[in-house]
């Protein structure tokens, strides 16, 4: 015997026709039908939380100030919507059948029924027709971000355990005096700079990624999604900076013990800002005062004892290539990779003890013996201050 | 009279009797073995989410000091690997065995001493695997491994051995044991059970059975070509010598995503046995649901790259693994309906394995549409590797198995040991387990929309993650709470639970129709199978329209040398020690590599394995 009462009489079909119990107070409670509501307003909820989190440094969604971040949004917020649907349709219907059907007493047993084709092929159907709407502008987004743009600046982007390297190909001096990394894009004339990135606005931007060691992945959350650094190829992507202003970045894929502190800076600049600054990087930086602390911290930076010039390069000083590029350290926000603010009281912690900011870090073991006090790591800080 | 007799001239003794320790460790009992692995399984849940439980208060507030980075990848490693392939492959495995000869109405599985073997190879290689903790050089490079992060340079300590060593040791103990399976169900089934008569349980076994025989050997040969990069200096994953990391994620993931199969299908098993029970009417399209998880077996293995969208493919790769792993979401919404028809028109009660299969369904559906969303692709650049993805995996890894397997345990605990667990706590441990659970894992999705990677070991404040992370830390200790209901409901249970009789919940198929707990031979007489849901044709032949219930038939007894049993008639083999020394033995033997190639430890364990496997193949069944 079938019961179907009330509100949702027309959902109730009759699969083997069955004659039908009459409907004796089975009437749909008030809570049951406000489910369906309920469900979507603790979605738009949630909706709202994330929506309101635009202004945090890596919001995905919420920006307007990358063409690739807001098509791939757009994308998502599409199939969330279909999403949604399914979601409210689906568990409101599973609540709603385990209210309706609860055993009440005495009731006969249910009809031992064992299927019903057409429902079947309904429910087989219906999905698939939603998800061929949703593959239709996905796999268009796909292509149209696969095909970039003509491109206005390259960037090379070489991944290192744990800090980024990055290189704009033909805009450095002629006089590199730096050879090229052991692997990697080879770039004569490249402008090399590290963890800060300069592009312009509005402009598309390739970026050519390897990695100098393990698998990394480049990430500008606010600009757009990520692409694996992979060592032993390279590979390419773009993005655009739509809106001026510094923007958060940070590594994407388990790459050792400092995975969570390899962090960038993506600066978007005007197009006239953005010339000043190249033209600022690519020149030497001016001598430090001899007389002054900045002096006294160059030749803590050059003395052979103290290991810096082994592993960094500042531009007609020195040429170290395990580590960051410091030609040009005193322009940048942040020191280790996205770390720490660039303020000389910031530097003399890192050097210092380069472990406390982040354990097991490969500049550690080189500074660990190298015990320098106070006034040289004040005067090497004023030193890279300099370096603008 | 002699205690034992054994082959090898009493050197390895050949226990007669099935009482104390020794009845255990030399137990062929395909239900001692299925109890075996499900405590086994569940020490090691408690293990993997204490790990969890120190992550999350690791990240509880910014710039955290409860571990170090380097603990704290090791515990990302570990956390991942045990839940994987020490709770929920062995709980299901728990499931298998004491179950599906119990729903095929047969006496014990086709092979009772392999079936032994592949317990003793997966205990004695999640011990091994733990090993390295004790030595501080537990894995830290994740529970996926990628090279080159493994490599000797970048992973110089033993962790990644220990890793690489212990998933050969443990694929060998799931493949044994899936061998055993499809020649069970293929062969074993009583007389009149039809392939389309077994019980979904024992059909969703069959499909896992497949799916790890066939990807096993993928991600085996993954690690071993992992091992010869590690241990002998070959360049398989080195891109300075001209190998490939890629090449590495690639074989990872062919088994990997069957692998997230072999993981639910069980679960979703045990939910296509609960709900008709407690909606007392039959699966609503059993044959669709057969067929759909046959088929997420086949399609499973064409998606396997939507792991890797952001690895840098080319267009063509991902536009294929975003249409094949869009279109695996259709038989998966199928199973959704059909338990939703199996529901709709019942009589409902809502005892607590009836509560974890619904709370499976409504916490299975939220991960799977989180999955349709990663795989657009597009949008699956933003959401690759942040904790976006870690919601969607706990979703319906703990959402789905965990709830699916705890449905199985509070369903099939009285038949296990013949009492029921108090409905009471069984509740608490229910809703506080649903509400501490989406207090942990809801977040996660705003989490990784805002921007938060994932392995991690902190994070600075001021990214607008702190709120969220103090939320989930907060639900996580609101699942220990509810863990701990449960073993509470274990110990009251045991010592004064409920007397269940044989069919406490009035039940549907053949495993409801003996004692609890079932004796050694399990059933008395082989029963004649007439239909789907036998047991309940039997019970109510004026609702049976399809099958005509079951029959028993007189079976010709056998002059038995069982042990302990008191029915004389009933030939069931005799236990042996023998699979508990090849599998410590082989675990020795692949193990010991950590200590080198060839080491004695290794040589020690491959000796003690291939004379334990000698005298297998000569000792009788019976002495």
């Amino acid at each position: 015997m079938l019961n179907c009462c009330g509100h949702y009489e027309k959902f109730c079909t009759n699969f083997s026709g069955l004659p039908e119990a009459p409907c004796e107070g089975n009437v749909l409670s008030r809570q049951s039908r406000h489910l369906p509501l309920l469900a979507s307003l603790l979605t738009l909820l949630l909706l709202l939380t994330v929506g309101c989190s635009a202004a945090d440094p890596q919001n995905t969604l919420g920006s307007n100030l990358g063409i690739v971040a807001k098509k791939q949004a757009d994308l998502f917020w599409t199939v969330f919507a279909w999403a949604t649907i399914v979601f409210v349709f689906v568990e409101s219907l599973l609540l709603f059948t385990v209210w309706r059907f609860r055993r009440r007493e005495g009731a006969p047993e249910p009809h031992q029924t064992h299927g019903n084709t057409r429902l079947e092929i309904g429910w087989t159907v219906v999905p698939a027709l939603i998800l061929i709407t949703v593959a239709v502008p996905t796999v268009s987004l796909l292509w149209e971000l696969a095909a970039q743009p003509a491109v206005a600046v390259d960037v090379n982007v070489i991944g290192h355990q744990w800090w980024w390297e990055f290189q704009y190909p033909n805009m450095g001096t002629t006089d590199i005096s730096n050879p090229s990394p052991s692997w990697g894009p080879t770039c004569p004339s490249c402008l090399v700079t590290a963890n800060e990135l300069h592009i312009p606005q509005g402009e598309t931007v390739e970026f050519h990624l390897t990695s100098a060691d393990v698998i990394h992945s480049f990430w500008v959350p606010k600009l757009g999604g990520k692409l694996d650094v992979v060592p032993g190829k390279t590979q390419s992507f773009w993005l655009r900076g739509d809106e001026p202003g510094m923007f958060y970045a940070q590594c994407a894929e388990l790459c050792g013990i400092q995975h969570a502190n390899m962090k960038f800076r993506v600066v978007v600049d005007t197009r006239e800002k953005f010339n000043q600054w190249v033209q600022a990087q690519r020149q030497a930086p001016r001598p430090p005062d001899a007389s002054a602390l900045e002096g006294k911290g160059a030749e803590v930076f050059k003395a052979p004892a103290n290991a810096c010039v082994g592993c960094h390069t500042v531009q007609g000083v020195s040429a170290g290539k395990l580590g960051p590029n410091l030609t040009h350290i005193g322009s940048r926000t942040t020191i280790a990779a996205g770390v720490l603010d660039n303020t000389p009281e910031n530097l003399k912690r890192w050097i210092h003890n380069p472990d406390d900011i982040k354990p097991g870090n490969l500049m550690a073991p080189a500074v660990r013996a190298l015990n320098l006090s106070n006034d040289d790591l004040t005067a090497l800080a004023a030193y890279l201050t300099s370096l603008k | 009279m002699a205690a034992v007799t054994g082959s090898l001239a009493g050197v390895v003794p050949r226990p007669k009797t099935e009482h104390g320790f020794m009845g255990w460790l030399s137990t062929v009992d395909h239900k001692r073995i299925g109890i075996l692995y499900g405590v086994t399984a569940f020490l090691f849940f408690l293990l993997g989410g204490t790990e969890a439980v120190v992550m999350r208060l690791q990240l509880a507030v910014p710039d955290g000091a409860v571990t170090g980075p380097h603990l704290f990848n090791q515990l990302i490693t570990m956390h991942a690997t045990t839940m994987v392939f020490l709770v929920v492959m062995p709980m299901s495995a728990a499931f298998f065995n004491y179950l599906v000869p119990l729903q095929i109405g047969a006496r014990d599985v086709a092979f009772p001493r392999l079936n032994a073997l592949s317990y003793w190879i997966f205990l004695s290689g999640g011990v091994f695997i733990n090993l390295s903790w004790l030595i501080g050089q537990a894995p830290a490079a994740g529970w996926f491994g990628y090279a080159n992060l493994t490599s000797k340079t970048f992973s110089p300590d033993l962790g990644v051995d220990f890793w690489l060593l212990g998933l050969l040791i443990l694929g060998t103990s799931s493949v044994a044991a899936s061998l055993n399976f499809i020649v069970t169900i293929v062969n074993l089934r009583a007389p009149g059970m039809t392939m389309m008569r077994m019980p979904l349980f024992t059909w969703m076994t069959l499909v896992v059975a497949f799916l790890v025989v066939f990807a096993f050997p993928v991600v085996t040969i993954g690690l071993v070509e992992l091992g010869f990069d590690r241990f002998m200096n070959t360049n398989f994953f080195n891109p300075l010598k001209g190998g490939d990391p890629v090449l590495w994620q690639h074989l990872f993931w062919l088994f990997g995503h069957p692998e997230v199969y072999i993981l639910i299908l069980p679960a979703m098993g045990i939910v296509s046995e609960v709900l008709p029970t407690f909606s007392r009417k039959p699966l609503f399209g059993y044959p669709v649901v057969v067929f759909s998880g046959i088929a997420i077996g086949f399609m499973g293995w064409g998606v396997w790259a939507h792991h890797m969208f952001t690895v840098g493919m080319g267009p063509v790769a991902n536009t294929v693994f975003t249409l094949t792993t869009m279109f695996i979401a259709v038989p998966t919404g199928v199973k959704i309906f059909n338990w939703i028809g199996t529901l709709w028109g019942g009589q409902i009660t809502l005892p607590t394995p009836m509560l974890f299969s619904l709370g499976f369904i409504a916490m299975f559906v939220i991960g799977g549409l989180s999955g349709v969303t990663h795989a657009i692709s597009p949008s699956d650049y933003q959401q690759q590797d942040t904790y976006y993805i870690v919601a969607h995996f706990h979703y319906v890894l703990f959402g789905g198995a965990v709830f699916g397997l705890f449905s199985g345990i509070y369903f099939y605990w009285p038949k296990i040991w013949g009492r029921l667990l108090d409905e009471g706590l069984g509740k608490w441990h229910f809703w506080l387990m649903l509400i501490g659970f989406n207090m942990t894992f809801a977040p996660m999705h705003i989490l990784g929309m805002n921007g938060m990677p994932r392995r991690i070991y902190t994070y600075p404040a001021g990214m607008g993650w702190d709120f969220w992370n103090m939320l989930e830390t907060v639900g996580s200790l609101v699942i220990v709470l509810s863990l701990l209901i449960f073993i509470a409901n274990v110990f009251k249970s045991r010592s004064n639970g409920k007397l269940a009789g044989n069919d406490p919940w009035d039940g549907r198929t053949l495993e409801w129709s003996i004692p609890s707990p079932p004796p050694a031979y399990n059933y008395a007489t082989v029963p004649v199978v007439h239909g789907r849901d036998a047991f309940w044709s039997v019970k109510y032949p004026h609702l049976d329209h399809e099958g005509h219930g079951m029959a028993a038939v007189a079976h010709a007894p056998a002059e038995a040398h069982g042990q302990g049993g008191h029915e004389e008639h009933i030939h069931m083999p005799q236990g042996s020690l023998l699979p508990l020394i090849a599998g410590v033995g082989q675990t020795m033997m692949i193990g010991g590599t950590v200590f080198g190639v060839g080491s004695p430890v290794s040589i020690i364990g491959g000796l003690l394995m291939l004379g334990a496997i000698f005298a297998w193949c000569s000792e009788p069944i019976n002495e």
